[in-house]
């Protein structure tokens, strides 16, 4: 805290380069060495975010394409073979290219409900931590009612009223999911606002507004950049949870739980409905944590050896 | 003692009142009210059934009303047992919902007690043997729980007892009184399954309590002692490590309960969670409003007593 007092106070001697500059190829190759789970899983991370992207020049067949055998006829949960590597499902359509751009769905509710949610919640509890008083006892109280109520199940109402539409598990999960975080981030700005240079600042007539963003959030940001990552897994896992049964995304698009959701029922043969779709929710989810217990343990040296 | 459980009883009620009107608003919102729902089925239908008809059935039931009085006769109802009547089934929502709460609750104790009883030894193995083979497996299997989706553990379960043993879900779940063997038979791999996610949390945190527990002086002042290492654990560090873990269980369970839906719709189990998947298909939100607010209910009562029962395990409460 002292180190960042001082930069604060002598900006124009220059001190510590910018974020951006520190981050070449040396200190990617250091954290690997240090953080190697962290590292494999930033690379799971890469890996699938450029599928998402590239799905298209990926995937062998369309995600909604039928497929057909020699004589035109569509070929229902054909087992993996060198046409089909991963199989077909229930109505025909490769299970790869539907993983591949299933990829898309689960990166884009997770990310949005991510930036949107984690974000929005993050400011709110650093304004109630802040301002405290009534706002701070009606937010604590939202919260702690929030908590009472488990995600996937305010998720599940929340989809039942609104109906199924990726924009609307993006809503699902954030009220389902985000709330939790307001605690975490009002306890850690409870402990910043009694900081010396938060009282600096005061003295020196920062308003509340620049004390709150100049000054308290860029030192939460760690603790937003954790649960962002973590935060990230849960929502691929509550997505994929919400399609498995039926109100998440819409049936026939490419969801990884929605493409689980035929494999109940097959439970003696075509093996791979049921398996690739939950290894692929698995490594990526795994890639999140172990990216997020890498950025931890890094970033936050007081929570080391903790869990 | 007194002030304390006089204080966490009055933070209860208003949490349970604001929780009754978050579930109130959220169906409030629905598109098309309870009358369209009732005749129509849904807002596309609603056109071809007369106005008049829609009108009348308003009336009968009260939602011309303001808002605040339909919330207060509702609340009312709920508070007298009554939780209104199913849409689809045109019964009580409890004849149906009293049964399979049972089911629920049993499944979810089952897996409760499973994941405290693997979990606890985990976790406490994790932290006194930090940094060897042992914590990292530990970890490892705590790591598997968190990134493995419940659904998908559900299947591999379900593929491996096929496989194995060709096992078939059964066509009738035996109740607990009826027949406690075959009950216990049938609910063993859901509670498994239900279980196996939670033990990565509840391990997580008994490692980290530990931990922390174990720097503290008065565990350095037993072993200084000449304590038993056994004693030292057992006596000392865990009893004091236990308490977040046994908080954290209350929310834990709220967190099974949503896990249970699942696993009830993949393991065909009659639950509460199989009938609230149900009621969204058939768009019955008196059903699904039931449901959400049996289960705050649950967890919130839930929180309370062990918040209570904090007051009676830890001295620092009690006199504090």
């Amino acid at each position: 805290m002292v180190d960042r007092l001082e930069e604060r106070a002598l900006p124009t001697l220059g001190g510590a380069p910018s974020l951006a500059a520190r981050v070449p190829v040396k200190a990617v190759g250091r954290f690997a060495k240090r953080q190697p789970l962290g590292a494999i899983g930033g690379v799971i991370i890469i890996v699938v975010t450029l599928v998402a992207l590239l799905a298209p020049v990926i995937a062998p067949f369309g995600a909604k394409e039928l497929a057909r055998n020699e004589t035109g006829k569509i070929t229902v949960y054909a087992s993996p073979s060198s046409e089909y590597l991963l199989g077909t499902d229930e109505v025909g359509r490769d299970t790869l290219s539907r993983l591949i751009y299933g990829a898309r769905i689960s990166l884009y509710v997770a990310f949005g409900s991510v930036l949107i949610g984690i974000t929005g919640f993050f400011i709110l509890g650093v304004v109630s931590a802040y301002a405290g008083g009534l706002f701070d006892l009606v937010v604590q109280r939202l919260v702690d009612t929030k908590m009472a109520l488990p995600g996937l199940v305010i998720a599940l109402a929340i989809m039942a009223v609104l109906g199924p539409s990726l924009n609307n598990v993006i809503i699902a999960i954030i009220i389902g999911l985000a709330p939790a975080i307001v605690r975490t981030v009002r306890s850690q700005v409870l402990s910043l606002k009694e900081m010396d240079y938060v009282l600096a600042a005061r003295a020196l007539g920062a308003s509340p507004a620049r004390i709150v963003f100049r000054h308290i959030a860029p030192n939460c940001f760690a603790i937003y950049l954790i649960l962002a990552t973590y935060y990230l897994g849960f929502a691929i896992i509550l997505e994929a949870s919400l399609s498995f049964l039926g109100v998440g995304a819409p049936p026939d698009e490419p969801s990884w739980g929605g493409m689980l959701t035929v494999a109940v029922q097959e439970y003696f043969s075509n093996y791979w409905v049921g398996v690739f779709p939950g290894l692929a929710i698995f490594i990526v989810v795994l890639g999140f944590n172990f990216l997020g217990d890498a950025l931890r343990d890094i970033m936050d040296p007081r929570l080391r050896n903790r869990s | 003692m007194r002030d304390y459980v006089i204080k966490r009883i009055a933070l209860f009620f208003p949490t349970l009142i604001l929780a009754t009107m978050l579930i109130f608003a959220l169906f409030w919102l629905v598109p098309g009210d309870a009358a369209q729902l009732i005749l129509g089925g849904g807002e596309e239908e609603a056109g071809q059934i007369s106005i008049e008809t829609i009108e009348k059935l308003r009336e009968e039931l009260g939602l011309n009303r303001p808002i605040y009085t339909q919330y207060g006769s509702w609340l009312w109802n709920v508070l007298q047992g009554d939780l209104g009547e199913s849409i689809w089934y045109r019964t009580p929502v409890w004849d149906e919902l009293g049964k399979r709460f049972l089911v629920t609750m049993e499944l979810a104790i089952m897996a409760i007690i499973m994941a405290f009883v693997v979990a606890v030894p985990l976790g406490v193995i994790a932290a006194v043997k930090q940094n060897t083979m042992a914590d990292y497996a530990s970890r490892t299997i705590a790591m598997l729980g968190i990134a493995m989706p419940t659904f998908w553990l559900g299947l591999l379960v379900i593929y491996a007892l096929v496989f194995f043993f060709d096992w078939l879900p059964p066509l009738r779940y035996a109740r607990v009184w009826d027949d406690p063997f075959t009950n216990l038979q049938q609910f063993i791999f859901p509670a498994l399954t239900l279980a196996f996610h939670d033990l990565a949390f509840t391990a997580r945190v008994t490692r980290s309590s530990m931990l922390e527990v174990m720097r503290e002086d008065y565990v350095r002042t037993a072993r200084a002692k000449g304590l038993g290492e056994w004693v030292v654990l057992g006596r000392h560090a865990l009893k004091n490590a236990i308490l977040p873990v046994v908080t954290i269980s209350g929310y834990q369970f709220g967190r099974l309960l949503g896990g249970v839906i699942i696993v009830e719709s993949i393991f065909v189990v009659p639950g509460m969670g199989f009938f609230l998947i149900e009621s969204i298909q058939h768009r019955d939100f008196v059903v699904l409003q039931a449901i959400v607010l049996l289960i705050a209910a649950v967890v919130l009562v839930l929180n309370l007593l062990i918040d209570l029962a904090y007051g009676i395990l830890d001295p620092r409460i009690r006199y504090g």
